[in-house]
């Protein structure tokens, strides 16, 4: 990293902090502020999360999958996922906590998991959806991401996005195939809409106030909450709508003078609810991965040795 | 981590003849599970030619700007630090050269 040496802690923070304002990158092995550090490992802690638990949804679909293709498509799509949490982790782990704290953070409610992956799949459109149009909201903030200050981080995000496109593509074609099909499979995609709107104007957080938003500040994240919402919907609704499909919103409207969406405010005390472990689904999720990591223990044991057990 | 695991960084060649380009790091206990770990990350999708899996702690570091970035004019090191056009100009008149083709800066 190219930043003077300094002379106390406080210099060489400053400096650091001129470095990441600056568009300068960050490697595991360089000296950071603990606050950095702290925030980054948060973040990316959040987002490992988000895709561990992420596939728990889809996943009740694998085994109901209408046809031998979509079956494979799903499962690789939840490989993916999986795939993306092990990246996460890796990443986290350089910053200073271990895989099996993080896990056990999750698992006691300590830390959160995106807000999408509380509720529950009611049916095969939902599946279309979620690939769709939440793994969309998604990608709208992780290729923000390709640009963070922390340059690991970055660089998964890229591996990341690439895969990411292929589900969006499966998701779209999943609705598409339904919205050419019966009236009854239309009105199974316009009803898990229904649903997923909210979570999905959610998703992206409250708008923040981009001069006391330390991510932004450290470029930990390149955009805030409102102008990813924005830039979603954008390319997102038009896309919705040329399907003949309602979203469920009457006062969705593209403010030309504004040059912005209005929306009816989304519900963030939901929200709130949600990610600490309120949500429909939250603890029953929990409680699927907290029984399969009991399960599996013996795996680990067996192949890294009892955890803990030396340095 | 568990007693025996270690992270092990990867390389990628994206088609023969390309570098190898760091991909990203896996954590595993011994070459074969690495080995596993790496080819369903970084090549379960035909992306990868080939994979060079290198345990972390034998990659030694160097990132000392006072050697890879010394604050002296170096661009006698680079095709680009030999500015020609001019001189080429001068000398194909002073030979008499008529006619020759447009002159373009020939360094990089």
């Amino acid at each position: 990293m190219r930043y003077p040496v300094a002379v106390n802690e406080t210099e060489r923070a400053e400096a650091f902090y001129a470095h990441v304002a600056g568009g300068g990158k960050v490697e595991p092995d360089d000296w950071m502020p603990d606050d950095y550090r702290a925030a980054v490992l948060k973040f990316v802690e959040m987002h490992a999360n988000s895709e561990l638990m992420g596939v728990l949804p889809e996943r009740e679909w694998i085994l109901r999958a209408p046809t031998l293709r979509r079956k494979l498509a799903l499962t690789s799509k939840v490989q993916d996922e999986v795939g993306h949490a092990q990246l996460l982790y890796r990443v986290a782990e350089d910053l200073g906590k271990s895989r099996e704290q993080m896990l056990t953070d999750l698992l006691a409610g300590k830390t959160k998991f995106h807000n999408v992956f509380h509720y529950p799949t009611r049916s095969w459109a939902d599946v279309g959806i979620i690939a769709w149009l939440v793994d969309a909201a998604a990608i709208v903030s992780q290729q923000a991401l390709r640009d963070s200050s922390y340059a690991p981080y970055a660089r998964t995000m890229k591996k990341i996005c690439w895969e990411e496109s292929v589900h969006i593509m499966h998701g779209r074609d999943v609705v598409l195939t339904m919205m050419n099909g019966t009236d009854a499979q239309r009105a199974l995609v316009q009803d898990a809409l229904d649903r997923w709107w909210g979570p999905l104007m959610q998703m992206h957080g409250p708008p923040t106030k981009p001069e006391t938003d330390r991510d932004l500040i450290w470029k930990i994240k390149a955009k805030g909450n409102e102008q990813l919402r924005q830039e979603f919907l954008s390319i997102y609704v038009p896309r919705i709508r040329e399907l003949g499909l309602v979203i469920p919103d009457p006062a969705l409207a593209y403010d030309e003078a504004a040059g912005r969406w209005s929306y009816t405010e989304p519900d963030w005390d939901e929200l709130r609810s949600v990610v600490t472990g309120h949500g429909p689904m939250s603890q029953e999720r929990l409680e699927f991965r907290r029984t399969h990591r009991a399960q599996t223990q013996w795996v680990r044991d067996a192949i890294i040795g009892p955890v803990g057990a030396a340095a | 981590m568990g007693a025996k695991d270690k992270v092990w960084e990867v390389f990628r060649q994206e088609a023969e003849g390309d570098p190898m380009i760091h991909g990203g790091s896996v954590r595993a206990p011994d070459e074969e599970l690495a080995t596993h770990y790496a080819r369903e990350f970084y090549g379960r999708r035909q992306e990868s030619e080939r994979l060079w899996i290198v345990p972390r702690d034998t990659i030694i570091e160097l990132d000392d700007p006072d050697l890879l970035k010394p604050p002296f004019d170096r661009s006698f090191k680079r095709p680009g630090g030999f500015l020609i056009k001019h001189k080429l100009e001068a000398a194909r008149i002073r030979a008499g050269a008529t006619g020759a083709e447009p002159i373009e800066e020939l360094g990089e």
